[in-house]
């Protein structure tokens, strides 16, 4: 509560020192008090305790994942600094937006009850809503932040229905009220479809076949680091709040629930990963690989007892490796038009440390070890497998290798081909994120115990 | 002192490299190669000395996985032939300039670093951790430094990567499997499984999928000709000397033993592979225009014969297939830096191009004469004892099988003396061919005098490697 607390306070005080003349001080201090927050939050992280009448219930699982929201926001802020520097009379503007965005993460994960978790999806969207359509002057900006507004504000809608329909059948919005009254043995109908049509909603935001057509315009039209934004952080936000809907509301899993998921789970690896060979734009095909992503993480559904670390492993090592390949493509693309592949070409000869990092992060995305990738892939088949899901794991297995193929397309652009021009300039603070991003997978990988026992019940 | 002193030794050797910058990056390698061989002998005393020189040490809690690496005789046979390969291969490529060569020598030590883990792995996971691992260096020391069209070299080296992790990932699977029922990635708890016969069969599939791929084995050996053609020859030499016996290392390791029923069941349809294999490498590479590819064939034709003697389950065949690991590691050297010395002289790798070299270069042709002469498994050469035992174990299965595995005998003799013949031999060619340099002759020498010295004296390896396959024939025949 806390910590939800001192980030709504740090994006206040973002837009006060904006009145106050300070802009250039933001992007540092906005940084500092981040790490205090994230102080804050792992000070939470072993004391349980429920707020204003089960509005907000801080565990284990809300401070864990509102941890690495926290370091996610910390490397998208300071992203921020070099990414606006056009922009500066506006910087406040999004760095306030990205810290209050952040509030409505914490606040989705660490619910007690609907209707907060519809108010944090609600701040969420909207601030992305706004960051999408960020570059003004843009076309493509515009038509994305239009675009995703339309279809997050029906997704937004059929949530809203989903939660009626559980009130109706519960009669309550309290999570815990309504998990002990889903184990009672006769269930209102509605209860099932209100629990569908919520997922649906969620299913969407995650962007998992077949809610996904919004998201490859968006990432490509979108300003670079709000496309880092939607793919690191709010796609993590989002599986971790579905993670916690379901394993919070329910008691049991229904067999035909667990269909669904594993139909999803297939179609969005398999669709992403096939629709992410033909890509050209970078942006692009880190959305369907974002796409095929969000079938493996879904996978957690099925084993909802124990997967909650694992889900924690599986969103970092996907995050941190999307930071760091996001700084090099931010980097890359800077006084480009678009983010073709064309662009990348020879970077492994003007620039090898980027060129290493970016090749680091598509690795840990493909699953190669020693990168947390690896072991994320890894303790998910195996989890997967004691379910019982084994035709799934095989599904998962042949995508992984499918995903090698367009992973290696970058890396195979910026070690064989010849550098079409000349970049200048080493702007420290990509450097130091990218860096840091990567240093932190590699950790992940060589130590994953740190992560996984996290949660450990 | 124990065995993860050598991994240490490697992985800050190519560190070391890497900052030791592009002039001094060779030298700097060298050593540490050097500094590894001596480790692993120093290590292989105090193991003769019956210590224990193994290593454990948990790693993850959840999933279960340990850090352990385990040497008994067969791990240590193979860490000696890494150990001894890679200072050679390292002082092959003294005579070629390599951009950038703070990153190659980097990686070929990274590359072994890899090599020795998997040798050394007793844990499923970490074994399959360094398995992958020695995909990437090799992925980019044949795509950066690779000779021939970019494109095409692209294309072969990019198959090769997706093959062979498509295989490997499959093995995986096959491990998730055991730990679900063992509870553990420990190979000793791995081996007291007791498996239904159709689970066998399935992770004995899985396996034969990663190594089948990685040995060759036909029909999975597609990407092998174009990807030894395109890669340097440091690349060939370690794709061919080392990385290849990987696969065969582990299928005496993990595949047999995890699932012997199979094995046993289905024992003579992978012999038959393997000796599909020596066929086919052979009368494919008869026809081969170009060196190297004709190198590779016939390494695809000798790995068949190894792969045959391991799948015969019995202990003549697996020592056979060890010795003959060993010795067609050091002669396959040997004969890609032959054809290396010919590239750096006449830039190219097209037999046609070549002839009449011998006249030019007398102390060139003896030791490529001899680099020949021991490939086809010559008597007192190291590849005679190897390729004999083999032959001898295929005949306790059936005779056919040794009869027709004995056709690399003959086809090799055939394909590489006409070889010899249309490269060395012949009018003397018009173009200059300077012989041998003194790092180039000491190289091909030391490669000449082990396969000499283990093909008359080949004691040592086998009192080394016997018993630890004993105890595997008895994993193996434990249902």
């Amino acid at each position: 509560m806390n910590t939800l607390i001192a980030i709504i306070g740090l994006g206040v005080l973002c837009l006060l020192f904006e009145i106050f003349e300070l802009r250039k001080a933001i992007v540092p201090v906005t940084i500092l008090g981040l790490l205090a927050v994230l102080g804050l939050d792992a000070s939470e992280f072993n004391a349980p305790e429920a707020y204003y009448n089960n509005m907000i219930i801080v565990t284990k699982f809300s401070s864990a994942f509102s941890g690495l929201f926290i370091i996610l926001t910390i490397f998208l802020v300071a992203l921020g600094h070099k990414f606006y520097e056009n922009q500066p009379s506006k910087i406040s503007d999004f760095i306030a937006i990205k810290v209050f965005l952040l509030a409505g993460a914490v606040a989705m994960v660490s619910f007690g009850n609907l209707a907060m978790f519809f108010l944090g999806i609600e701040v969420l969207s909207i601030a992305l809503y706004i960051l999408a359509a960020s570059s003004r002057l843009s076309l493509k900006s515009n038509e994305a932040g239009l675009k995703y507004f339309l279809m997050g504000s029906f997704a937004s809608g059929i949530i809203l229905f989903g939660i009626c329909l559980i009130y109706g059948a519960m009669g309550t919005f309290d999570v815990t009220e309504i998990s002990e009254m889903s184990r009672s043995a006769e269930l209102p109908v509605w209860f099932p479809i209100g629990i569908a049509l919520v997922t649906i909603g969620m299913f969407f935001k995650i962007a998992a076949v077949p809610f996904h057509f919004w998201a490859p315009d968006v990432y490509e039209g979108a300003p670079a680091l709000t496309t880092a934004l939607m793919s690191t952080l709010a796609k993590v936000v989002a599986i971790a709040t579905l993670y916690k809907l379901i394993t919070v509301m329910n008691a049991e899993i229904s067999e035909g629930f667990q269909h669904v998921i594993v139909i999803i789970s297939m179609a969005s690896m398999t669709v992403g990963n096939i629709m992410a060979l033909r890509q050209v734009n970078v942006k692009r095909m880190l959305a369907f690989s974002g796409i095929s992503h969000a079938g493996f993480m879904i996978m957690t559904l099925l084993s909802t007892t124990n997967a909650a670390g694992t889900l924690l492993y599986y969103t970092s090592a996907y995050a941190l490796a999307g930071i760091a390949a996001f700084s090099v493509i931010l980097y890359v693309c800077k006084n480009t038009e678009n983010e073709d592949v064309t662009n990348f070409h020879g970077l492994g000869k003007t620039n090898p440390l980027l060129a290493a990092i970016l090749t680091a992060a598509l690795l840990s995305m493909a699953g190669i070890p020693i990168f947390a990738g690896f072991f994320a892939k890894m303790v998910l088949f195996t989890q997967t497998i004691q379910a019982g899901f084994i035709a799934l794991v095989i599904v998962a297995v042949i995508n992984s290798i499918i995903s090698v193929g367009y992973y290696f397309k970058l890396i195979l652009a910026m070690y064989t081909k010849e550098p079409n021009e000349t970049r200048t300039g080493t702007p420290v603070v990509i450097y130091a994120v990218a860096v840091v991003a990567i240093v932190l997978n590699i950790a992940l990988g060589m130590f994953p115990s740190l992560v996984l026992d996290l949660l450990a019940s | 002192m124990n065995v993860s002193l050598i991994l240490i030794i490697l992985l800050v050797g190519a560190f070391a490299t890497y900052i030791a910058g592009d002039k001094l990056a060779s030298k700097v390698a060298l050593f540490f190669g050097i500094a590894a061989l001596g480790c692993s002998v120093v290590l292989l005393n105090h193991f003769n000395l019956g210590e224990n020189i193994s290593f454990l040490s948990q790693w993850i809690n959840q999933p279960h996985v340990s850090f352990s690496l385990n040497a008994d005789g067969l791990s240590m046979a193979m860490v000696l032939l890494t150990a001894a390969l890679t200072p050679i291969i390292i002082f092959t490529s003294f005579g070629t300039e390599h951009k950038n060569a703070k990153a190659f020598y980097a990686l070929i030590l990274f590359m072994s670093f890899a090599m020795v883990g998997t040798f050394l792995a007793a844990d499923g996971l970490l074994y399959y951790i360094f398995w992958e691992l020695s995909l990437i260096p090799i992925y980019f020391i044949a795509l950066i430094w690779g000779n021939g069209d970019a494109e095409e070299r692209k294309k072969a080296v990019v198959k090769f990567f997706i093959y062979t992790l498509a295989g490997s990932l499959f093995m995986l699977v096959a491990f998730i499997y055991l730990y679900q029922k063992a509870g553990s990635f420990l190979i000793e708890d791995l081996y007291k499984l007791n498996l239904s016969a159709t689970e066998q069969l399935w992770i004995f599939l899985a396996f034969f999928l990663a190594y089948a791929i990685k040995i060759p084995i036909i029909p999975f050996h597609t990407w092998q000709a174009n990807v030894y053609q395109k890669a340097p020859a440091v690349g060939t030499m370690l794709l061919s000397g080392i990385m290849l016996k990987m696969g065969l290392y582990s299928v005496i390791r993990w595949q047999l033993p995890i699932a012997p029923l199979a094995a046993k069941e289905y024992m003579n349809i992978f012999i038959a592979l393997g000796i599909a294999g020596v066929i086919y490498g052979s009368i494919v590479a008869l026809r081969q225009k170009d060196l190297k590819k004709l190198l590779a064939y016939s390494s695809l034709a000798h790995v068949g014969l190894i792969a045959a003697g391991t799948y015969t389950l019995t202990i003549d065949g697996l020592r056979g297939a060890v010795l003959q690991m060993i010795a067609h590691g050091f002669v396959v050297v040997g004969l890609f830096f032959v054809s290396e010395i010919i590239y750096r002289r006449y830039a190219t790798g097209t037999i046609a191009e070549m002839g009449g070299i011998r006249t030019q270069s007398p102390k060139f042709a003896s030791m490529f004469m001899i680099l020949v002469l021991a490939s086809v498994a010559l008597p007192t050469t190291f590849n005679f004892v190897g390729e004999f035992t083999v032959l001898y174990s295929l005949s306790q299965i059936n005779v056919w099988f040794a009869i027709l595995g004995g056709t690399t005998i003959i086809l090799g003799a055939y394909y590489m003396l006409k070889m010899y013949q249309q490269v060395m031999l012949g009018e003397t060619n018009t173009k200059a061919f300077a012989d041998v340099s003194l790092n180039e002759g000491l190289a091909l020498v030391l490669i000449i005098a082990l396969l000499f010295f283990f093909g008359l004296y080949p004691k040592p390896i086998t009192d080394l490697i016997t018993p630890s396959l004993e105890n595997i024939i008895k994993v193996i025949n434990r249902a």
